[in-house]
């Protein structure tokens, strides 16, 4: 048997449940419960970040997010709200929330306090020092947590098949139901999800590699600025 | 929540009992193995800078292939069926050396330069060095990455459920089937009490094999 058998069937990429739509399908789930989780984890962090408050309920949350198996919430979610898209990617979203939040506040909070204290000595309002000062220098944080909220939802995107929602594990479910014949399929599935995360994972973590070199350079100007500005030197 | 459908299976066929255990072995044995092999992996890789990057980020990129991906793919490359439990224990294994060798490497990287200088200084030889003065230095670090890969492999093991073999996982398939969300709470609520417990009691044997590391970084 020929693994990549169902891999290489032209017929397999095309039509309403192709591997085509699959992707497209798997792609949607993630972004969407993605870009929902950042919207709520994103203000919340800078809240917490910015104030240097509920630090505890941060810590608490990410260790509390580790321990709570996926499959189990994604399952709960669809047998309380139904299957269909909305469930999925609210159930997604929930676990993409904790990695989020988590970065952020951490950025916001490791944000270098000699600039954070000169921007205030500059006279800038809170809101301006978050802006301005923070936010350029927790980028590649919150980059980073949307990196893991990012990994963690396409694979359990593939998960969503089992409750009956579309996406790349379809063929892992389908090809197990098949029984032994199914096998190809199966392997297509994975082999495909696998892609998928190892993309993302290698997209979002040059991003944020070239945004801390961004950051990097940034400072080392102002240093070589700076020294020349010392007497004596130069 | 339907609390006899709990009474119903823990009494007759021990249903939940044998999941638990069953889960147990399969989330723990990877965390005991992937220890045995990172320990010299992650010193050697310490010692040779060259390699260290590379194989560090392969393991990162090891460590964001999907669960359920490996756990479909690994009967072609062990020759296994695909619902050997094996399969599961592998996979894990993998996840865990990708994690538990990075803890190992940083912790080797942080005893300080002057202690091994003493430690060569006094007449100790290698073999005796590494175990007696940088293995107990590294060790605290290693315990907080042994805590995180107990925790995510105990969550981890359900995603097995979605190709038939998930111990506590199983309720979630059997709840979603039945329409019956009973047996989905019920596995929620054991496997993050055992991640909390198994959390706690490497947490205990750290305070009491390593009295030093108080206070280190979690």
């Amino acid at each position: 048997m020929n693994v990549f058998s169902f891999l290489l069937d032209a017929e397999n990429w095309a039509g309403p449940s192709g591997i085509w739509v699959r992707i497209g399908q798997h792609v949607f789930y993630s972004v969407a419960s993605v870009l929902l989780a950042a919207l709520v984890a994103i203000p919340l962090g800078v809240l917490i970040g910015h104030t240097r408050r509920g630090d505890a309920v941060v810590s608490g949350l990410s260790n509390a997010a580790r321990a709570v198996p996926t499959l189990g919430l994604l399952v709960l979610v669809v047998t309380l709200m139904g299957s269909g898209y909305l469930p999925v990617v609210l159930a997604l979203a929930v676990l993409a929330v904790p990695p989020v939040l988590v970065n952020t506040a951490a950025g916001f909070r490791g944000a270098d306090p000699g600039a954070v204290h000169a921007g205030r000595a500059l006279g800038m309002t809170g809101w301006q020092l978050v802006r301005q000062v923070e936010l350029p220098l927790a980028v590649p944080l919150v980059v980073s947590g949307l990196r893991s909220a990012s990994l963690q939802v396409v694979a359990t995107a593939t998960v969503a098949a089992l409750a009956a929602a579309g996406g790349l594990g379809r063929f892992v479910v389908d090809g197990q139901n098949l029984g032994p014949g199914g096998y190809p399929q199966m392997f297509a599935g994975a082999v495909l999800v696998a892609l998928l995360a190892v993309l993302v994972d290698l997209g979002l973590g040059g991003l944020g590699w070239a945004l801390q070199r961004r950051t990097g350079r940034i400072s080392r100007e102002d240093r070589d600025h700076l020294a020349t500005l010392q007497p004596g030197t130069a | 929540m339907d609390l006899d459908w709990i009474a119903r299976n823990l009494a007759d066929g021990q249903d939940i009992v044998g999941l638990l255990g069953l889960h147990l072995v399969l989330a723990l044995t990877p965390v005991v193995a992937a220890l045995v092999i990172s320990l010299p992996l992650g010193y050697a890789v310490s010692r040779t800078r060259a390699v260290a990057g590379p194989l560090l980020a392969l393991f990162g990129v090891v460590y964001s292939v999907p669960s359920l991906a490996l756990f479909v793919a690994l009967p072609l490359v062990l020759g296994t069926r695909i619902l050997d439990p094996l399969n599961i224990v592998v996979a894990l294994t993998i996840y865990t050396v990708a994690l538990l060798v990075r803890s190992v490497v940083d912790g080797f990287r942080g005893v300080p330069a002057q202690t091994r200088q003493a430690a060569q200084a006094m007449g100790m030889g290698p073999l005796r060095r590494v175990l007696t003065v940088e293995l107990p230095l590294a060790m605290p670090v290693v315990f907080a990455g042994l805590r995180v890969v107990t925790v995510s492999n105990i969550a981890l093991v359900s995603v097995g459920a979605v190709i038939g073999l998930g111990a506590l996982g199983e309720l979630f398939d059997l709840g979603l089937r039945q329409g019956f969300y009973t047996p989905i709470v019920v596995g929620i609520v054991l496997i993050v009490a055992l991640a909390l417990l198994f959390d706690g009691l490497i947490l205990l044997v750290q305070r009491l094999c390593l009295p030093w590391s108080r206070g280190a970084a979690a």
